[in-house]
């Protein structure tokens, strides 16, 4: 346990760290004009706000495959380090998994998910 | 318990502590020197001379940077919402500098943890780098949304849906290199190499290659660098998700995209080009190569550290000479070229190791 010890001691060195580059700046900055803190948009003062609009589905649809997938990735970390011990029978249960996942992601493609046109 | 306070604290936060303000200084430096070199090379591959005029050949110009940069205005926009936007940068770089704790830059020694070449060995190494990476995605999506902008929300929006989908295949492709090392230890994943006597992108080839190939490509796609930039394309979002940021928050962001392609690089040198190993550790009659004449391990640190500044310059190099791709052609390539082409890795390697079992 104690080899994680340094980890945390690094999250609290880059939090130190963080802490003391946005404060410098915050001590040398100048600020800035009324109209430089506006939204850019080329120079024309903004009439609508970003999150007023909707976005495209196809982003939402990304992440729920993406979560689908990631899932399947971390399932295969500990077969692969566990290989030879599992050997044939890991290696059958592990085809059979990933026939099945084929078989979602053939349908994902045949249903056209993945396009962006 | 006197114990514990007095040897196991010396080796596991004091020494560690140094190392790890040795660890962010070196990378800092890394990463000034990177922004020069990549606008010398830039510079020099468009037949110009790059920046000349700071210092003795312009060295002295990330210096300058710094300094512009601090004391450039400080804007929070009127209606960014205010805890995200400066959260955003932060969110950026601190992941990107904390999977340097387990990172192998060089040998481990026999004298013990104290005097080894890395801050930490964890036996869930590999697990904890993809980990603490993916938290970056949060940064860019933040600082898209938060600036309230109509560019920065777009280049937000890309750059989630960019790297959530590249990580999959670099997922997979991380898979290959696992079967053949056995441990998820990054320490325990270049010994395995030296004791299989060849680096892993050489192993089961040319699926090793492959997966070497998907890493790579995947993680220039991670760290929206050319030709993936779509996050931050300058033709069309002004400059994406960071349009509303300026001064130090900008150079934060700046900071966690350079930190990002030292972290990528330095897992791709760790698990496929033999991390502090000499080329090909098996043939004896190149042993010469293991500089033995200098302090133990710092050989091993200057291999990594040849094969790390290599990357970075394979980096600026794709930047130099790949025009940027449309969106449904990253998209395309992600989901309709990798991971495919990963799965068949993956499957192909261990095809190939139940048939040695």
């Amino acid at each position: 346990m104690e080899s994680y010890l340094p980890i945390f001691i690094f999250l609290l060195v880059v939090m130190a760290f963080l802490v003391v580059v946005l404060v410098t700046a915050r001590l040398l900055r100048h600020g800035g004009g009324r109209t430089l803190r506006e939204p850019y948009e080329c120079g024309n003062e903004p009439i609508t706000l970003a999150h007023d609009y909707r976005f495209s589905i196809r982003y939402y649809l990304i992440a729920v495959l993406f979560v689908i997938f990631d899932v399947e990735t971390i399932f295969l970390f500990p077969w692969a380090v566990m290989f030879d011990e599992l050997a044939l029978f890991g290696f059958i249960e592990m085809m059979i998994f990933l026939t099945i996942l084929m078989v979602g992601y053939v349908y994902i493609w045949r249903r056209g998910a993945l396009n962006w046109a | 318990m006197v114990e514990f306070f007095g040897e196991t604290l010396y080796v596991y936060a004091v020494v560690p502590f140094l190392k790890i303000i040795a660890a962010i200084v070196v990378v800092l430096t890394i990463i000034a020197y990177t922004t020069f070199a990549e606008r010398k090379i830039l510079g020099f591959l468009q037949v110009r001379m790059g920046p000349n005029r700071v210092g003795p050949w312009g060295l002295l110009q990330p210096i300058a940077d710094v300094v512009k940069l601090l004391g450039k205005e400080d804007v929070i926009p009127n209606r960014a919402v205010v805890w995200a936007y400066v959260l955003a940068p932060c969110l950026v770089v601190g992941p990107a500098l904390l999977i340097l704790s387990v990172i192998p830059f060089g040998p481990p020694s026999s004298a013990g943890p104290a005097s080894s070449w890395f801050i930490t060995d964890v036996n869930v190494g590999l697990l904890l780098v993809v980990a603490i990476a993916s938290i970056g995605v949060y940064g860019l999506l933040l600082g898209g949304w938060a600036s309230n902008n109509k560019f920065s929300m777009m280049g937000g929006l890309r750059a989630a849906a960019q790297m959530i989908s590249y990580e999959v295949p670099q997922g997979f492709s991380l898979v290959v290199p696992l079967l053949m090392a056995g441990t998820l230890s990054l320490v325990g994943i270049v010994e395995a190499q030296l004791t299989q006597g060849r680096w892993f992108i050489f192993g089961f080839f040319p699926f090793g290659l492959l997966a070497f190939f998907i890493y790579f490509v995947s993680g220039v796609a991670e760290s929206n660098r050319n030709p993936f930039d779509l996050p931050e394309a300058e033709s069309e979002l002004v400059a994406g998700f960071h349009t509303e940021y300026s001064g130090m928050r900008f150079a934060l962001f700046f900071l966690g995209e350079y930190a990002n392609m030292i972290v990528i690089s330095a897992v791709a040198v760790t698990l496929f080009l033999g991390g502090w190993l000499r080329p090909f550790p098996n043939l004896e009659w190149l042993s010469f190569l293991d500089l033995g004449f200098l302090p133990p391990g710092l050989a091993g640190f200057l291999w990594f550290l040849i094969k790390l500044l290599v990357f970075l310059f394979v980096y600026i190099w794709f930047r130099g000479t790949f025009p940027r791709y449309r969106f449904d052609q990253l998209m395309d390539l992600g989901w309709k070229w990798l991971i495919p082409a990963a799965l068949l890795a993956v499957v192909a390697t261990s095809i190939w190791k139940v048939a040695l079992l």
